[in-house]
């Protein structure tokens, strides 16, 4: 009997309740009471998320496929399409690392596929507590195994991503992967189930009882039982999602399909609702036609189970024969469950008995939608202050001293660097720069890309760590660049601000490997939005991606939210997290961080305003996060991005290399990295933020005014540049010269920074890789 | 001449050899499915599985002298199927790992090495968890005595050197011939480094031995 235990099981409230009756005019059975609680859970309703999300603009000429169907899919020209969406496994990851990663990877790459695109590039963003943490290596370990196993096994490159460390995470990690896809316009296919009697095939794995319940759980908070829940993970074989792969697109190719849907989360139930509803028809399915994988399955753990690699079809009547030998051809074994009705329900039978019928409307359209109460969180205003001047006064002493391990580390290596520097004189900003580039949110992430296959199809141009991922079209003179972007910090400190920055990062990112920026899809992870506080955070940033979205062109074409990101009642960063795309109209004009040569002039386009808020500075140096994050004006943006593109076309650069975490000193730094130890010589003036010179000095090279990007040109080419930047009305000037073996920044006449690219590159490729020292001789 | 590319229903890198034969080199391809049991042209060059039909095809063409080239899984595969002494282990960090390595030609008496000079570098990219080559002593010895290792782990210079060895493989083997020297497997990937816009063209060496080779015969 369902009373008050049963329902807080499956997450529903009596609210809820009540109105499951009403829709059934009559008590659910328990297998209906299932079928409602994962549909109705926010993973599958987004009932607290959908009247925010509704916000955001989604259309353009560039727009084949918005949000609505298993991924967005935008034009690239010769008559195809770049079918491709952002998923969160944050939850499943928490508990069973390695699966859930893996996991979460398989389910992006069969929403991507069953568009009727081939799944041609992967990037992930992670977010994980500080890595001196406990646990913390084993988890970022079993999560960057998770996604190379599963990736790799596949074949389908890994061709970006970041990674950020933040204490806020450390109980409660983000996953989110990102799978990009592409298929002619003409053969995209959908999500639906129409016409009558047309039959209804399930391929894949056999279903078992793993998972079931994942989307529910996704949907709660974390507390210590949350281990308990490991059954709730499902496991992943890449191996069988390689053969429904090839088989589906082979599949695709023959007109025998109608529609397609991957069973997910809440699996059956979500896979037929959904289709079924988007066709505007019923479904009918026999639970005991169902493959599975362990014996005395009830109808509600076939229809809840979430076994990974499974498709749901349907199949024009008559033209069974055809799909079942592909299928054959491949060694699946696509099984008829069921058929097409035209009553809108969704009728669950089990040889021959009906044991749930529920109109396909209520689980979707009609499913309950939320106005959660929002109130600005109380921290906010706390945290935004940024006291320079009283900061300043204890900077004249000399660097704070941030507390615990992360600073004794950072301590440790900067003297082993200055002992290492020799002849250089270690001036203050010396250290602190290196010790930037040694934090591991700054530091190479090699470590973990060189796990990642981001080489195989032969079309990655910009492998990871120099940039947006960039892989060429095979078949055309064109490639995509791809970028995710985030940051936690920012969103935390103002997330309206900080969402629009992580747009705006995503697109300057694509734009610096010379490719105009195309569309976007989001994972939106959060705390528990029943608090009003979360609830504000959610729609505030909402706003600022919306707001970023429309002034840079690049519509959101789908993506996840993910709430309930919280252990123990603490929540995680506000953490929107962008995926950008974008067109680069000739692969071998294609552009990267390093700096080419000796001799090119360094170019700063943009300006800074030494703003230190929220930065990475103040994070490491002085412990500190706090303050406004940067001011982004996104005319000025819009222009710059304009620009990048232009200027990439004409071949007028040689490098572009984005200005984010670390500020301008890190970028040029980063701009030296894997040259084969080319310096370079740039002058900058102060901005005056302080009364404290070092203060000063610092925002100068470590503040992270948005819209500015370091690019590198020939001599010859400095004029046209300047040229273009005047009429674009972005603001360029000539900062310095690649050459020497040693970065050196001066301000204002002064010599500030000269640091050998050896021992900053050691600094900086090290920031993670020494945590994992090898230990086998 | 013409490449048959093997395809098993879990390779990857099978359309990676076709378009660096095909549209790389202008050379005729085509993929032989791993349940066909004909082989329909002459060389092949790719992943292959135990078990599968057309691998006792592979075996008869490579006894009649037919060149045969594994790459990565390809390799794996040659060292399951005996048709290539050893094995492979999990890479020495346990991890997989992809990027470029340096390789030193120690024999250009293959099919797929003779357009190279002996100690030759090249720089092709590797990307594998299970590359450890591993084999007794005494059959490391064989191998040595009989010229059988063809490729090593090098550091830019030729110089063998433990911090280059990517994945810990017994003497830095990266590729070894059968006795004949007409069967190869190496663990690189040469497909990966056929263009400039992927970042070398090292790969095309290989490739174009084999058609140097195939010239002569």
């Amino acid at each position: 009997m369902i009373d008050g235990p049963v329902l807080e099981r499956h997450g529903l409230t009596r609210d809820e309740y009540e109105r499951i009756v009403q829709f059934l005019g009559r008590a659910p059975n328990i297998t209906e009471l299932g079928i409602f609680s994962v549909m109705w859970s926010e993973h599958c309703s987004y009932k607290s998320s959908r009247v925010h999300l509704k916000t955001l603009p989604t259309e353009g000429p560039q727009v084949v496929q918005g949000p609505g169907e298993n991924a967005g899919a935008i034009d690239i020209g010769d008559g195809l399409a770049a079918v491709f969406k952002i998923e969160s496994h944050n939850h499943p990851s928490f508990i069973e690392p390695y699966q859930g990663a893996a996991t979460g990877v398989g389910g992006i790459i069969r929403d991507i596929f069953t568009m009727g695109a081939r799944p041609i590039a992967l990037l992930n963003s992670l977010r994980f507590g500080p890595l001196h943490g406990p646990g913390t290596r084993r988890l970022l370990e079993g999560v960057v195994a998770g996604i190379a196993g599963y990736g790799n096994s596949i074949g389908i490159p890994t061709v970006g991503g970041e990674i950020a460390f933040e204490p806020a995470y450390a109980g409660n990690p983000l996953v989110n992967v990102f799978c990009l896809g592409i298929v002619k316009r003409s053969d995209i296919v959908k999500g639906v189930a129409s016409g009558a009697g047309n039959s209804v095939y399930y391929v894949g794995a056999k279903t078992g009882r793993d998972g079931i319940h994942g989307a529910t759980m996704a949907s709660a908070e974390f507390d210590d039982k949350s281990a308990e829940k490991r059954p709730a993970v499902q496991v992943g074989d890449p191996f069988m999602e390689k053969l429904l792969l090839e088989a589906c697109l082979e599949v695709m190719k023959s007109d025998a399909l109608i529609g397609i849907q991957d069973m997910g989360a809440a699996g059956l139930t979500c896979s037929s609702t959904e289709m079924g509803s988007r066709g505007g028809a019923g479904i009918e399915i026999d639970v005991a036609q169902v493959p599975q994988r362990e014996t005395g399955m009830t109808p509600y753990e076939i229809m809840l189970s979430e076994s990974q690699e499974r498709m749901l079809l349907v199949v024009k009547r008559g033209r069974e024969a055809d799909v079942e030998r592909i299928f054959d051809k491949w060694d699946l074994h696509a099984v008829r469950v069921g058929e097409v009705t035209n009553d809108g329900m969704l009728r669950v039978k089990q040889a021959g008995s009906v044991v749930a019928e529920i109109p396909n409307r209520a689980l979707t359209d009609e499913a309950p939608v939320y106005h959660r109460a929002m109130r600005e969180p109380d921290y906010l205003h706390e945290v935004q202050r940024l006291d320079l001047d009283a900061l300043g006064s204890h900077v004249v002493a000399g660097r704070l001293r941030a507390g615990g391990a992360t600073a004794t580390r950072a301590e440790a290596r900067m003297e082993n660097a200055r002992a290492e520097a020799g002849a250089v004189q270690p001036g203050e900003s010396n250290a602190v720069l290196l010790s930037l580039l040694a934090s591991p949110t700054i530091g190479s992430k090699r470590w973990v890309y060189r796990q990642y296959d981001h080489m195989v199809r032969t079309n990655t141009i910009n492998v990871p760590g120099f940039g947006a991922g960039v892989v060429r079209i095979k078949g055309t003179s064109r490639a995509l660049a791809l970028s995710v972007d985030g940051n936690g910090r920012y969103c935390y400190l103002d997330p309206y601000r900080g969402a629009m920055l992580a747009v705006a990062e995503a697109a300057r990112n694509v734009a610096c490997a010379g490719a105009r920026p195309l569309g976007a899809t989001n994972c939106l992870n959060f705390g528990n939005p029943e608090r009003p506080a979360i609830m504000w955070q959610f729609a505030k940033a909402v706003e600022g991606i919306g707001a970023a979205c429309r002034a840079l062109n690049v519509p959101i074409t789908g993506g996840n939210v993910s709430l309930y990101n919280e252990t123990d009642g603490k929540a995680i960063y506000p953490t929107p997290v962008i995926g950008v795309v974008g067109l680069l109209e000739h692969a071998d004009r294609v552009l990267g961080r390093r700096f080419r040569r000796a001799g090119d002039e360094v170019v700063l386009l943009g300006e800074g305003h030494g703003e230190l808020g929220g930065s990475e500075y103040l994070k490491v140096e002085h412990g500190m996060v706090r303050g406004l994050p940067p001011a982004l004006n996104l005319d000025v943006e819009r222009s710059l991005q304009d620009l990048l593109v232009a200027l990439a076309a004409e071949g007028l650069i040689e490098s572009a290399h984005d200005c984010s975490d670390g500020g301008l000193a890190v970028t040029l730094a980063e701009c030296c990295f894997d040259t084969g130890a080319i310096g370079a010589d740039v002058s900058i003036s102060r901005t005056g933020i302080s009364q404290n010179e070092t203060l000063n000095t610092a925002a100068a090279l470590f503040g992270e005014s948005s819209s500015r990007v370091i690019v590198s040109a020939r001599p010859g080419q400095v004029a046209a540049i300047l040229d273009r930047a005047a009429a674009g009305n972005v603001p360029a000037r000539v900062i310095g010269r690649v050459g020497g073996d040693a970065l050196r920044i001066a301000i204002d006449g002064q010599l500030v920074i000269e640091v050998a690219i050896d021992d900053a590159e050691r600094a900086w490729t090290s920031a993670i890789e020494h945590y994992f020292a090898r230990r086998v001789a | 001449m013409r490449f048959g590319i093997v395809v098993f229903p879990g390779s990857n890198c099978d359309e990676d050899a076709y378009h660096a034969v095909r549209d790389v080199f202008g050379l005729d391809a085509e993929y032989l499915w791993h349940k066909d049991a004909d082989l329909k042209g002459a060389l092949r060059t790719g992943a292959m599985a135990r078990f599968s039909p057309i691998m006792s095809q592979v075996r008869a063409f490579a006894e009649q002298g037919g060149p045969v080239l594994g790459i990565c899984n390809g390799f794996q595969i040659l060292l399951e199927a005996g048709m290539l002494p050893g094995a492979m282990l999990r890479n020495r960090e346990l991890k997989y790992r992809c990027e470029h390595v340096h390789l030193r030609v120690e024999h250009t008496d293959t099919p797929f090495t003779c357009a190279a000079a002996p100690g030759h570098i090249l720089r092709i990219p590797i990307g594998h968890g299970e590359g450890n080559y591993f084999a007794a002593p005494d059959v490391l010895d064989r191998l040595e005595a009989n010229r059988q290792v063809i490729l090593r782990y090098t550091d830019p210079e030729g110089r063998l050197a433990d911090a280059w060895n990517p994945n810990g493989s017994a003497n830095a083997i990266a590729s070894v011939c059968n006795e004949s020297r007409n069967v190869v497997g190496m663990m690189p990937h040469p497909e990966r480094a056929c263009e400039p816009l992927l970042g070398g063209v090292d790969g095309r060496l290989i490739f174009e031995s084999v058609v140097t080779a195939m010239a002569i015969r």
